[in-house]
Parts: C-alpha cells; sequence; structure tokens
C-alpha cells in the first residue's frame, strides 16, 4: 500500500505540483516570519565610530609606550655616558661654589674679629685670668696648661685617653688577623706575614745602626718631656707619641720578633687598662676630697721642683703610657695586623 | 675688607685652609684623599685657636720667678682645647683609615662611587 502511494507520489506530475505549492507556500512563510519577527536592529553609526575610534586610540597608546620605553632607553644610554659626565660636572661646580661660598663668609666673619694679640679679646676673661693667677698656689704646677687639663679639667683629660683607648680598639676589632680555632696560622696570618717580609726592610744594616743609636735617645727624650709635663711644654700626650716614635723606629729595624719580647697584644691591654683605672681612681678619690671640703692628702711640693704639683705628675705618666701603647699598636695593625 | 683680613692673617689663613679641606673632602673620590682634606680641616681649626689664644707681647703661659700677673702670659685655655682636638683627629684618623683598609681588601679599589655600585649590587 505504502508502496503504491510512494509510487504515486513520485510521479512528475506529482513533483511539479509540490514544487509549485511548497514554493508558493515557503514564499508565504517566509512573508507572516517577516511580519512576525521583530524589525532588524539598526545599523548604529556613532557605536561604530567610538569602536573605531577606540581602536585607534589603543594603536596610539601603544605607539607611545612604545616611544616611551625607547625614550627611557635613550635617556638610561645618556644617563649612563654623558649625563654622568654632565652630572658629575655639575657636581664639582656646585662644590666649588659651596667651598668658595664658606670661605667668602668665614672670611667676613673673620674681618669682624678681634684683631689677632688684642689683650682685649672676649677669649681672654675671668677663666683664664683665674687659671693665670691661682694656678700656681691651686696645682703647684709651673706649667699653667698643664695645670688646667690635669687639674681643673681632669675629667676631659680621661675622656681624651679613653678616646684614644676605644680608637686602638676598634681598630684591633677591625684589623687584627687571628689564628684559628685549632690555634694555627690562618690562612690570612701567613699572606700578611710573607707581605711583610717582602714590602718591609729585613735586617738592614744602616737602619739598625741608626736605631741603636737613635731609639735610646728617643725614648729618654720622650721620658724626659712626661715626666717634665708639669714644669716645661709638653706632657702626657706629646711624650707618649715621642716614646712611641721610638718604640715604632725600634720595630721597623729589628722586626716584629725581637719587638714581641717586650710588647705584645697583652702589653697593651694591660698597661692601658692599669692606667686608665689609676687615673680614673685617682682622679675619683682628687674630686671627692676636693667637692666635701676635706684636704686630699696630697703634697704640693715647691713649684718648680720635679717632684711638685700633688697627682699631676702621675697623671701625666699615665696619659702617656696609653698614647704611646696606643700610637704602637696603630702601627702595628696597620702594618700586619697584629703584633 | 683686604686690610682687616690682612691684620688678622692667621685667621684669615686658618679659614683659606678650612674651605680647601672641606672641597677635597666633597671633591675627592679617593677615600684616603678625604681622610687627608679632613685632617687639613682639622689644622685649620688648630691654627685658628692658637691664633686666638694669643696676645701679642705676652709670653706662653709657664710661670717663671713666681710672676703670677694675667696681664705676663697668654690665654692658656686655647692650648688645652688644641689638645684635645688633636687627640681626637688622631683617633678618629685611625678608625677611618681600618675601616678604609676592610673597603680595599673587600672591593679592591678606593673610589667610593665604586664601593657604592659594588655594594648596591651586592645588595640586590
Amino acid at each position: 500500500m505504502s508502496k503504491r502511494r510512494s509510487d504515486w507520489e513520485s510521479r512528475p506530475q506529482a513533483r511539479v505540483r509540490r514544487w509549485f505549492y511548497k514554493g508558493f507556500l515557503a514564499l508565504d512563510d517566509e512573508i507572516a516570519e517577516k511580519i512576525s519577527s521583530p524589525p532588524p536592529p539598526r545599523f548604529d553609526y556613532e557605536e561604530a565610530l567610538e569602536a573605531q575610534q577606540a581602536a585607534i586610540d589603543s594603536r596610539q597608546h601603544e605607539r607611545s609606550i612604545a616611544i616611551e620605553r625607547l625614550d627611557q632607553h635613550n635617556l638610561l644610554v645618556w644617563m649612563r655616558t654623558r649625563g654622568r659626565k654632565a652630572i658629575s660636572r655639575l657636581y664639582v661646580a656646585l662644590a666649588l661654589v659651596l667651598g668658595l661660598m664658606m670661605m667668602v663668609f668665614l672670611l667676613e666673619t673673620v674681618a669682624l674679629m678681634p684683631r689677632f694679640g688684642d689683650p682685649a679679646t672676649p677669649g681672654a676673661n675671668e677663666v683664664s685670668a683665674r687659671y693665670i693667677e691661682k694656678g700656681l698656689d691651686e696645682t703647684g704646677a709651673v706649667n699653667i696648661v698643664a695645670g688646667m687639663i690635669l687639674d681643673y679639667r681632669a675629667f676631659d683629660t680621661l675622656g681624651e685617653s679613653t678616646v684614644l683607648f676605644i680608637a686602638a680598639s676598634a681598630v684591633l676589632i677591625l684589623l687584627r688577623i687571628d689564628h684559628d680555632k685549632e690555634g694555627n696560622p690562618a690562612q690570612e696570618l701567613i699572606a700578611a706575614e710573607s707581605d711583610d717580609r717582602h714590602y718591609e726592610p729585613r735586617d738592614d744594616r744602616i737602619l739598625q745602626g741608626s736605631a741603636m743609636v737613635l731609639t735610646p735617645i728617643i725614648l729618654l727624650y720622650g721620658i724626659y718631656i712626661i715626666l717634665n709635663g708639669h714644669l716645661s711644654p709638653g706632657g702626657g700626650f706629646s711624650g707618649g707619641a715621642i716614646v712611641s716614635a721610638g718604640l715604632i723606629l725600634y720595630l721597623v729595624a729589628f722586626g716584629f720578633e725581637k719587638a714581641g719580647r717586650f710588647f705584645t697584644t697583652k702589653t697593651f691591654t694591660w698597661v692601658s687598662f692599669f692606667s686608665l683605672s689609676f687615673y680614673a681612681l685617682a682622679k675619683a678619690y682628687a674630686f671627692y676630697m676636693g667637692a666635701n671640703g676635706l684636704p686630699s692628702g696630697i703634697p704640693l711640693g715647691t713649684p718648680g721642683a720635679i717632684l711638685s704639683s700633688g697627682l699631676i705628675m702621675p697623671l701625666n705618666i699615665a696619659v702617656g703610657m696609653v698614647v704611646a701603647c696606643t700610637m704602637y699598636i696603630f702601627y702595628a695593625l696597620f702594618r700586619k695586623g697584629g703584633l | 675688607m683686604l686690610q682687616l683680613l690682612y691684620e688678622n692673617l692667621e685667621q684669615t689663613v686658618s679659614v683659606i685652609l678650612f674651605g680647601i679641606g672641606f672641597t677635597i673632602l666633597l671633591l675627592q673620590r679617593n677615600l684616603i684623599r678625604k681622610i687627608i682634606g679632613l685632617n687639613i680641616m682639622d689644622t685649620a681649626i688648630y691654627l685658628f685657636l692658637a691664633s686666638m689664644g694669643y696676645i701679642s707681647g705676652r709670653k706662653a703661659p709657664i710661670v717663671v720667678d713666681g710672676v703670677t700677673e694675667v696681664a705676663a702670659y697668654i690665654n692658656p685655655i686655647p692650648a688645652g682645647l688644641v689638645l684635645t682636638g688633636i687627640v681626637v683627629s688622631v683617633s678618629f684618623t685611625g678608625i677611618l683609615l681600618a675601616l678604609t683598609v676592610r673597603l680595599y681588601r673587600r672591593y679592591q679599589t678606593l673610589d667610593i662611587d665604586v664601593i657604592a655600585l659594588l655594594a648596591k649590587g651586592e645588595d640586590a
């Protein structure tokens, strides 16, 4: 049955009919659909323009970023080459201007200062008058400067000695080359040793001969200046520097082995420790007694004699020992990194 | 003004030395030269103090023959101040040189700019 119908359906006649009606109906359908469906959105010119503009903008932005990067790179290159030169020139110019300006201002101040050698200078006031008038009676020191720095202003001088000691300790921390944990010489120590042997004179006959003559004289002169600090120009600081110069001469001429027989790091530690603590204790005693109006029991002696002026000479000796040790250990540390 | 400056010649010289030291401190890149500049500044200060203490016609403050009149001696205070200055200058010169030695051992250069660059590279 179905076969028959399909046969009937597939007749050319029927096919033409079907094609005709279908086409006709399809047209109808299309029209109906067109009427029923909403109208298609209108083409929005503004939006399109905006999109186009945005695209152009983004492209320009990318381009500007690229240019910026190039500029940055160029600036970097410029800074590394010519800019550095320009900046350093500017720095030099500014530094010179600053230095000259400071000099000019200070020179104008100097023009307004009291005349050189003027007796009415405001620096020569009642303080210095008191030091000069009463200094000899109160301290027993002929040298008024020594009486001032070791009696009236002894606390200041203790601070100075401590500054020197701390500086020596800091240099010791920075430059000392130690043995390693097992007590063997470290690599650096061996290098420093060989460096020292390479650059410093070893067993130089001229140097050793001069040192043999000069070292005792220099040491004696330094000790003389320390001991005469309250009688003549000089004192602990200058005398200690001279003593250390003699010691350094001995070290240069005869080397570390011979100098190490009488001066090691331990010597430095103990001499500085005892000198500074003696100074502090002696001055603490003197200050305590003086502040409470008690007699200190330290004889002032006759002015001008070597054993006079109370505590000033022992304090000079203490300061001189600190200074001598400090200078000597500075030299040893800078030369080889140890004693 | 030049006349006034010439009358205070010692102080003028000390001020010029101070300026030279300051400019060296600013201009030199080498650390040792910077330290030398600092020491020149110190020396200028000592000269200035010593010249401020001087009074013409008087002697150093060391009592001779028991004379303890103010009119006989110059001002002793600047001498004590110079002493303090010398001690402090020696101390800090020692510390600065020790630090310089350590920097040289580490960076093998004394140029402060190169050291700053190398230190920055170590941090990064």
